[in-house]
């Protein structure tokens, strides 16, 4: 098969794949083998103009806008931190949902220039600026509530599913930033030369994701 | 994170996404530039040499804030006025046009030559592309628009390139729904960024935020569905049937853009996308790109910006398309047409007037006639030649090297 034919989906193991491979299923798209279990990077599908590959989280953006991928799943979160506007989100999954959110100790919010530890930098930096506030930013690359309680920071920002991890560690949610839920994207390049294959896969999954809900 | 400061052994690297050309890439790429201009020139696009540098004010035409952040800026030690390394040579073009030229008549220019981005424009996007392009000054409707679409794809085909899209859209459509919306700056911004990325989640929350009202609200979200084929523009008629007049001149102007195109190009492939609104504040009608398959970005982009000449004291209608040559050279390599550089006939050194006119004669048909000099006459292949002169009675022949 030549590339060119070739529709190519980027994926991300955990809570998207798991969430996303129902909704690939009802548009009628289903791995070749378990993607959670299969040590390879590149699955073949039920189909075979179309293969998923599984890449990280945060690099399904890159993957998709330069042409990688044709389409791909990620994050709202991501896809702000990524920002810019080089891809499509033509489509709101409504899986992996969750809350961008300030955390810390209550009263830290109001602190005049506060530390902030977070793997969102740009969402942060963006955050505070629109709001008349400077914050310190902290890049960490994981366990964000540990943070405030050694003193290297006094608020975290971090995506919150329930927020027991919070308040195990004596921490709350303090402000929301925003509501995250993971989007369908498309290559630019893709959605003008592939249409034709690309819109209808978007309508199916459109179809799925009502049904779903 | 603190950026390590390169040793003395590291003083080759050249900064991040700044390339330069090799042999026999270098040689490509002249040859290609020669062939596109060669195209524009017979098309009637006349050659202008703008400088790399000029007064910033005067490259920062127009509200075009994305250029003001691609422009390395510096201080003129003579004037203590700001100078800008040109980005982008159209504005260039348009103040040519505009100030320096003065015709009444359409005026078509053509330019190529390096820019210079602060950042890269793409993943392996080049902060020095070798842009070229051709403008078209004077003529206000979609006949210079078509020119100029169909002048874009005869580059492509220039280099070689046998399959290419075209996709086209209108930044009027939107910007017509908007002001009947009553949108002021920032929720125009706001929603412009969102249909940008076709985030219809994002459109129909702001459309909700900033209360617009049924009819254009459901036309401005309608846009991000408004791509595909030519019966793009058929839904369009239907589904923005209440818009002001600007909009329907929009999609009277892409109709007979696409006729004209199919009839000329028919193996060209059209696609429209009315949600389009590339170089936004910049563009005021049709706005197009290249495409070509196994390609991930545009690889010629352009459109109409009529307003742009106003600032040089002369308002004139334009349309233009510009490429990276860089890109253009890929897309011949994968065409095959590129062209191989021939082999060199290797000379070894004597003072011999016999020799010398042998070599001229050989470099008058085309040959390319390399010396071998002293100590070197065993490296012929290493230097590219595969034949040699070889002294035989009393005349020189070609030998092959083997």
């Amino acid at each position: 098969m030549h590339d060119q034919d070739m529709l190519t989906i980027a994926l991300s193991k955990g809570r998207i794949l798991e969430e996303t491979l129902p909704l690939l299923a009802a548009a009628g798209i289903e791995p070749a083998e378990d993607p959670e279990a299969s040590r390879r990077l590149v699955l073949p599908t039920n189909d075979p103009a179309v293969r998923l590959v599984v890449v990280r989280a945060t690099d399904v953006p890159t993957y998709v806008e330069y042409g990688g991928a044709d389409l791909g799943v990620a994050g709202k979160d991501v896809l702000l931190e990524y920002g810019g506007q080089g891809l499509y989100e033509p489509l709101d999954l409504g899986i992996a949902r969750c809350r961008l959110m300030v955390a810390g100790r209550p009263g830290n919010e109001a602190l005049r220039r506060p530390r902030v530890a977070t793997k969102f930098v740009n969402i942060t930096r963006r955050y505070f600026a629109d709001r008349g506030r400077q914050a310190e930013l902290i890049k960490l690359y994981g366990s964000m509530e540990l943070a405030p309680l050694v003193g290297l920071a006094d608020l975290i920002v971090d995506l919150v599913d329930t927020g027991n991890t919070l308040r195990a560690n004596g921490l709350e949610p303090l402000e929301p930033i925003a509501d995250i839920s993971s989007r369908l994207v498309v290559n630019k390049a893709s959605m003008k030369m592939k249409y034709r294959r690309i819109r209808p896969l978007i309508e199916d999954l459109r179809r799925a994701v009502t049904t779903a809900a | 994170m603190t950026e390590s400061i390169p040793t003395r052994g590291e003083r080759w690297m050249l900064p991040d996404a700044v390339d330069e050309l090799l042999p026999p890439r270098a040689m490509a790429l002249e040859r290609l530039r020669q062939r596109v201009l060669g195209c524009y020139e017979r098309w009637g696009y006349e050659l202008v040499m703008p400088p790399a540098i000029e007064y910033l004010d005067s490259l920062l035409t127009g509200a075009a804030h994305d250029l003001d952040l691609q422009t390395f800026k510096l201080t003129d030690q003579l004037s203590g006025r700001m100078m800008g390394v040109r980005a982008d040579i159209t504005p260039q073009a348009a103040r040519i046009d505009a100030h320096q030229l003065r015709r009444e008549c359409p005026v078509r220019l053509c330019y190529s030559g390096t820019v210079l981005q602060t950042r890269p424009d793409g993943l392996t996007g080049s902060r020095n592309p070798l842009q070229v392009g051709a403008e078209l000054y004077g003529h206000a409707g979609v006949e210079s628009d078509i020119e100029v679409i169909a002048l874009m794809v005869e580059t492509l085909r220039t280099a070689g390139v046998a399959s290419v899209h075209v996709d086209l859209g209108h930044v009027g459509i939107f910007r017509g729904l908007a002001r009947q919306a009553g949108l002021d700056e920032a929720a125009e911004t706001a929603l412009w960024d969102a249909l940008q990325r076709k985030a219809v989640a994002d459109v129909d929350a702001l459309l909700r935020e900033y209360s617009v009202p049924a009819p254009v609200a459901g036309m401005l979200a309608a846009l991000p569905e408004l791509t595909g084929g030519v019966e793009v523009l058929d839904h369009a008629n239907e589904r923005l049937a209440e818009a002001s007049e600007t909009v329907h001149d929009a999609l009277r102007r892409l109709w007979s853009i696409a006729g004209a195109l199919e009839r000329w190009l028919p193996s060209v492939a059209l696609h429209f996308d009315l949600g389009e609104l590339r170089g936004y504040r910049y563009h005021t009608g049709v706005v197009f790109a290249a495409l070509v398959p196994g390609f991930s970005q545009e690889v010629a982009r352009g459109g109409r910006y009529d307003e742009i000449g106003a600032v040089f004291g002369r308002p004139r209608p334009a349309t233009g398309f510009s490429a990276d040559l860089r890109n253009v050279l890929a897309l011949a390599d994968e065409a095959g047409a590129t062209g191989v550089v021939p082999a060199a006939i290797g000379a070894p050194w004597t003072d011999s007037t016999a020799l010398f006119e042998r070599i001229d004669a050989l470099r008058a048909a085309g040959e390319r006639v390399v010396w071998l000099l002293p100590g070197h006459e065993h490296e012929a292949a290493e230097m590219g030649c595969d034949r040699v002169l070889v002294h035989k009675g009393d005349g020189w022949v070609v030998e092959s090297l083997d």
